[in-house]
């Protein structure tokens, strides 16, 4: 059983490290490039969401390195996303790939049936052995996702802000390479000390951008255009509303009961936006707000072309953003996408928020 | 003086306009209906929704724009799931803050929220909060809602008999029953796809008259029996999650298995998020039995001229793959 999986950010690297501790074999799909997009976009429905394009590309992308056994999670509804594997594997199948595809959907009333596949993909029976390891793969991606925020922050901050691209570039190269937990912990560690050694220029003082919207596209840098390293280079520093690890955290450990960070969001989010309206709608509401209560300079939404629960959420951010005086930009991104028309789109952005702080500063001055 | 209830001509509007017309009707409210969809609602939608929302959502604004002088309330329900553990999609779960957030100076909402995914009676919650506007005797708002129930059933009844919402709507409650005059109609063409996309005159290109007038016998998924519909639908690998999903893919699905079907014409609103799912799904089914299969996709700017002759097209087709050969393809 040779496993694979979509890409997600950083969440590859701890996926591979749990299924690596389960004594399983990993074929990494190859890191998101045009040619996986193109793929992807070859064969999926015209009008379904990016999403879906990559994933397609990524699994094929492995088919070709030698996987045959897919692993993904699925959702109830109501976002699309819970139509995902049944697409997929119809699409895989047209294409005579001859795959076996593992889909964790929530439990919907049949436990056991979620158990039992997970025990197929882990290929043991053993619950302490999972879990065991699904901690370490928890632990590893926890890390992973800090090295992806303090690279965020130095970028912002770098004497030279290009130096952090290299030592990331080297990471996510040795981490395709490592095997198992403790070398991963350790690849990790050793590059956040590279990184924290790195010379600070103290005068600057970083714009603060929120991300917010849909979660692949916030997490996964490809779909994205890599808009941390942008803003980063523009000597912003970026927080995202979601990454892996939190969404582990939101979904997994607190189980029935809601995680509180998730319904600090909903409570902010309730006089805008009452109900749940699928994906992360109610999230992104309540975020901006959030984020706009911490006094970020600027808050900028992500989404995928036809996402619905982004669109329902887009229609109330102009809401906030007069409320809570806060400038908020939305991007759409699909399979067109340009960059050089995004690049200008952040740069102007980035450049009336500059405007703000100046002008608030002046304001400040003269009062005095 | 009564108050002036604005029902937006829209969106859920032909699925349960019947049943909310008796409700506020029988306690004593004044319903202000839009116009019927044209040029200046569409024009007005564009321009006070955001871009990215799909068509039937911009037509909706658009309504809700023309009838907010007009009126003292306004009737948007929040609709969240119409049965157990399912939903609707996710632009109609935040419907009415959509319009609030996006639309300036609008008249009281009447925004009740139907849940119905963890117990029906939910909606009994709904029917009082909605009811109590008007009057508040619950006995008097228990009786308005089982009055209009009736009425609502009398209508789906003939919407089950093959009438089109929009004429089912001006004679549910008449005992004058136009029999159906059913001519010998040369070919059984379904017409797939949200009630608010293929009913809506205007954004569909008066879609289903212009089949009936070339003597094509038009099906719509509100024509299906229900329990037929759903035991299809549940033959799919994975439990569909959307109401609207399953009584597209079920009425689809049971229609193809039956075999009572010459072709299939989708008509799918660009953007939409649900569409390109059941597209996918409807048409592997269609590919399977050999059953022909067009896609017409509407947006603001679709061009009445292209429809027709993809339409004529697609009509065509099919009489010749009846009458000379059948190894035309059937994804045209």
């Amino acid at each position: 059983m040779k496993i694979t999986f979509p890409h997600l950010g950083n969440t590859f690297i701890g996926v591979k490290v749990l299924m690596e501790d389960l004594g399983n074999e990993v074929v990494l799909p190859p890191k998101c490039s045009k040619r996986t997009l193109e793929i992807g976009t070859k064969h999926s429905p015209e009008t379904i969401c990016l999403p879906l394009k990559i994933n397609i590309g990524n699994y094929i992308e492995s088919i070709e390195k030698g996987a045959d056994t897919i692993i993904i999670t699925g959702s109830c509804g109501p976002c699309r996303f819970g139509f995902y594997s049944i697409i997929e594997r119809e699409i895989l199948k047209d294409l005579g790939y001859d795959v076996e595809m593992i889909v964790f959907d929530p439990p919907d009333g049949e436990p056991m049936k979620l158990i039992r596949r997970i025990m197929k993909a882990a290929n043991t029976k053993n619950p302490y052995k999972i879990i065991r390891s699904i901690v370490r793969g928890g632990k590893v991606l926890q890390l992973a996702d800090e090295l992806t925020d303090i690279s965020n922050r130095i970028r912002a901050r770098a004497v030279n802000s290009y130096q952090v691209d290299t030592i990331m570039d080297k990471f996510e190269k040795r981490v395709r390479e490592v095997y198992g937990v403790k070398e991963t912990i350790k690849l990790l560690k050793n590059t956040r000390k590279e990184l924290e050694s790195l010379e600070i220029d103290n005068k600057k003082q970083p714009l603060k951008i929120a991300i917010v919207g849909e979660i692949y596209t916030i997490i996964e840098p490809f779909a994205n255009l890599y808009i941390e390293k942008k803003l980063g280079h523009m000597g912003v520093e970026v927080n995202k509303s979601l990454t892996t690890s939190q969404w582990i955290k939101h979904h997994l450990i607190p189980g029935p009961f809601g995680s509180k960070e998730e319904k600090e969001k909903w409570k902010a989010a309730k006089p805008y936006l009452s109900t749940l309206v699928g994906g992360h709608g109610r999230e992104t509401v309540g975020s901006s707000i959030i984020y706009a209560e911490n006094n970020y300079d600027g808050i900028i939404q992500i989404l995928p072309l036809t996402c619905m629960p982004e669109i329902v959420a887009e229609s109330i951010l102009p809401t906030i953003q007069r409320d809570y005086d806060i400038p908020i930009m939305t991007l759409i991104v699909d399979e067109m996408t340009g960059e050089a028309g995004y690049l200008t789109r952040l740069e102007a952005f980035v450049d009336l928020l500059q405007k703000r702080r100046e002008d608030n500063y002046e304001r400040i001055l003269s009062r005095s | 003086m009564a108050k002036k209830v604005g029902i937006p001509q829209g969106l859920l509007f032909y699925d349960y306009y019947p049943l909310w017309k008796e409700f506020l009707n029988e306690l004593g409210a004044e319903i202000v209906l839009s116009n019927k969809t044209n040029k200046s609602i569409l024009d007005q939608g564009v321009s006070n929704c955001v871009d990215e929302a799909c068509l039937p959502v911009k037509v909706f604004h658009g309504h809700v724009n023309e009838l907010k002088d007009k009126v003292d309330y306004l009737f948007i329900p929040k609709f969240v799931s119409v049965y157990k553990k399912e939903f609707v999609c996710p632009k109609f779960l935040g419907l009415p803050e959509m319009v609030k957030n996006t639309i300036k100076d609008l008249p009281p909402i009447i925004d009740i929220e139907i849940d119905l995914r963890k117990s029906k009676y939910n909606v009994i919650k709904a029917v009082i909060k909605a009811g109590k506007y008007f009057n508040p005797n619950l006995f008097k708002i228990s009786s308005a809602y089982k009055k209009a129930l009736r009425y609502y059933e009398e209508y789906l009844k003939l919407l089950n008999q093959g009438i089109i919402p929009i004429e089912a709507i001006k004679m549910y409650n008449s005992t004058l029953k136009k029999n159906s005059s059913k001519q010998e109609k040369s070919l059984n063409i379904m017409v797939l796809g949200h009630s608010y996309n293929i009913y809506d005159e205007y954004t569909s290109m008066n879609l289903i008259k212009k089949l009936e007038q070339r003597k094509i016998n038009v099906i719509t998924p509100e024509m299906i029996d229900s329990n037929k519909a759903r035991y299809y639908s549940s033959k799919l690998p994975k439990r569909m999650f959307w109401s609207f999903g399953r009584k597209i893919i079920g009425s689809a699905f049971t229609i193809i298995e039956e075999q009572k079907i010459d072709g299939i014409i989708f008509v799918s609103s660009f953007g939409c998020g649900i569409d390109s799912i059941l597209i996918d799904i409807v048409q592997r089914k269609a590919k399977e039995k050999s059953i022909p299969f067009t896609l017409l996709t509407i947006d603001e700017h679709t061009g009445e001229a292209g429809v027709n002759t993809r339409i004529e097209a697609f009509t065509d087709m099919i009489k010749w793959r009846e009458k000379n050969e059948d190894n035309i393809p059937t994804l045209g």
